[in-house]
């Protein structure tokens, strides 16, 4: 081989080995620094001085900032953490450094309100984060309804939840229903079929995946809590006819209560306690739903909606 | 390993008499500068600042001698017609791009070690003492000498190929985006499908450079796990081998009539 031949090959085969050493080594490297840029990026917790520090180049700065944010509750939310202490700056910083990110405000407002280990459980810090967005974007109609939604489902504030759905109706372009959930909320607060009407509409009118997959599990909730409650009405009817609990769902069934033995939406036979109490097998995987819990769960969020 | 020390100790010879080391005296004059004005003007972060500060422009400071005496490496050496009486002596093509290499990192390395020197001086006549802690702002002016390796490799890589200005651009952009590593790797771990295939081969390929930044972390006096001092030399020097292997195979088959 030529000398040429020699050099390519060895400087090949290092180029190859370096590059696979060096990526296993960043692979360390972001274990060991895990969540440290979203700590690092609060270093400078004040929107204003970042401001100057951009040179002008704001929206950039708040871009990166809200992908922090982003990627800070993705990464506690996929362990399940039940603090989010750097979520707010973050969303501040975002939303300061660029007033008009709309998307900062919808999103971080979810992310703030919902329970842990769904959100930070924060719901005032929601509230003050999207009613700024409404000072700094009032045609943004979207930012009314998630206003509504907070104050509805996690402050239980009926009638601040109606009127920020009847703001957000007067807005030009806003979609129809929301007068109709401005009257909703405040006359049928609380009630379930309010609770549905709001998840279905967010669920069928967003173009955002996420949002989707979250009204869906809502939904799929609001139907466990639905059918926990109509199913220990018919344990407590049996138990008034027979002066007993039934042992289990074949003799509701054989009793003519029930076609067959009922499944939870994720496919799963409800358990019936010796107590007629009605429970899911698996809590962790119907987050939200406040009925059906094993004693000593605690619910994953607020509820969303009680029946009349 | 006597040729490579030669092109090495040349580049390093050249550097100083194009007037490299100048950039001292404007680095001494904002660490005066700053020592001065933050004593009078800011309360309980004078000290912080200058650590962000003297850091920073070091940091700058050799990127951009890196990255501006990088990129004329070889081009430079053309245009002169130096590089042919080079190689028409003993000295082969993979030693020129590795004694270039080693020159100006020999370069960046002194020129570090004065601003060091100064950068200490200033904290020093700001607080009137050292404490525990700065001893992890040695750490960080490591991490920068590291920042300075990958990047003259990147430099000079660039300079094997491109002309000086495409270079310029491209290794500036290449440590922009190197700094911005930990959100690239993030992104390519939330997306999905193609996206996340794409995102995460090029998130690998681009330089890691936000690790090796450790100033705001040593400015609050916090201190550097030995495991990041290990991985962090490990992967620079990996990353550097990448580049100036591929530095050596493309100038290998270049060329140079």
């Amino acid at each position: 081989m030529t000398a040429r031949g020699n050099t390519t090959l060895v400087a090949a085969m290092l180029l190859v080995a370096s590059l696979a050493g060096a990526s296993l080594t960043v692979r360390r490297l972001d274990r060991l620094r895990a969540g440290a840029t979203a700590e690092e990026a609060l270093y400078i917790p004040s929107p204003k001085i970042l401001q100057r520090m951009s040179v002008g180049y704001t929206g950039l700065l708040a871009d990166i900032y809200w992908t922090r944010a982003v990627q800070y509750f993705g990464a506690h939310h996929h362990v399940r953490s039940r603090q989010y202490k750097l979520l707010q700056p973050l969303l501040d910083i975002a939303t300061s450094l660029d007033p008009h990110l709309t998307v900062a405000y919808e999103f971080g407002a979810t992310f703030l309100a919902q329970k842990p280990p769904e959100g930070a459980g924060d719901p005032d810090a929601a509230v003050r984060l999207v009613e700024r967005g409404v000072r700094e974007n009032p045609s943004a109609w979207r930012l009314y309804y998630n206003l509504g939604f907070i104050h509805y489902f996690e402050r239980k504030d009926y009638a601040a939840a109606s009127d920020a759905f009847e703001r957000g109706s007067r807005v030009p372009g806003a979609f129809p229903w929301m007068k109709v959930m401005a009257a909703d909320t405040s006359q049928h607060a609380g009630a379930l079929q309010t609770a549905r009407f709001l998840w279905s509409n967010l669920y069928e009118t967003t173009e955002s995946e996420d949002i989707r997959v979250n009204a869906a599990k809502h939904l799929r909730a609001l139907r466990v809590d639905e059918e926990v409650s109509a199913l220990e009405k018919l344990t407590s009817a049996f138990h008034e006819r027979t002066g007993r609990w039934p042992p289990g769902w074949a003799e509701l069934v054989a009793a003519g209560y029930l076609r067959g033995v009922p499944l939870d939406p994720s496919r799963r036979p409800y358990q019936l306690a010796p107590d007629g109490r009605v429970l899911v097998q698996v809590p962790e995987d119907l987050p939200f739903i406040t009925k059906g819990l094993p004693p000593d769960t605690e619910p994953s969020n607020q509820p969303r909606g009680e029946s009349k | 390993m006597n040729r490579i020390a030669a092109v090495a100790s040349n580049t390093f010879r050249e550097a100083v008499r194009d007037r490299v080391l100048y950039n001292l005296i404007f680095f001494a004059l904002l660490l005066v500068g700053a020592a001065v004005l933050f004593g009078q003007i800011s309360i309980g972060i004078e000290r912080i600042v200058l650590i962000n500060l003297g850091l920073s422009a070091i940091s700058v400071f050799g990127v951009v001698i890196a990255i501006f005496i990088g990129i004329g490496l070889v081009s430079k050496e053309m245009e002169k017609k130096t590089l042919y009486t080079i190689l028409s002596r003993p000295v082969r093509r993979w030693e020129f791009i590795v004694g270039k290499f080693g020159g100006l990192a020999w370069t960046l390395v002194v020129n570090t070690f004065f601003m060091a020197v100064g950068f200490f001086i200033a904290l020093f006549f700001l607080a009137h003492h050292f404490e525990r802690a700065d001893g992890w702002l040695v750490v960080a002016i490591y991490f920068i000498v590291l920042e300075f390796v990958v990047v003259t490799a990147l430099a000079l890589l660039f300079s094997t190929f491109s002309s000086p200005v495409l270079s310029a651009v491209m290794a500036l952009a290449l440590f922009v985006i190197g700094t911005f590593a930990e959100d690239l790797r993030a992104f390519a771990a939330m997306s999905q499908g193609v996206t996340r295939v794409l995102a995460t081969v090029a998130a690998y390929i681009m330089p890691n450079l936000a690790s090796l930044n450790v100033i705001s972390s040593v400015a609050h006096g916090q201190p550097i796990a030995a495991s990041l001092i290990l991985y962090n030399t490990v992967y620079s020097l990996l990353y550097a081998a990448v580049a100036i292997c591929g530095a050596v195979l493309v100038f290998e088959y270049r060329n140079l009539k």
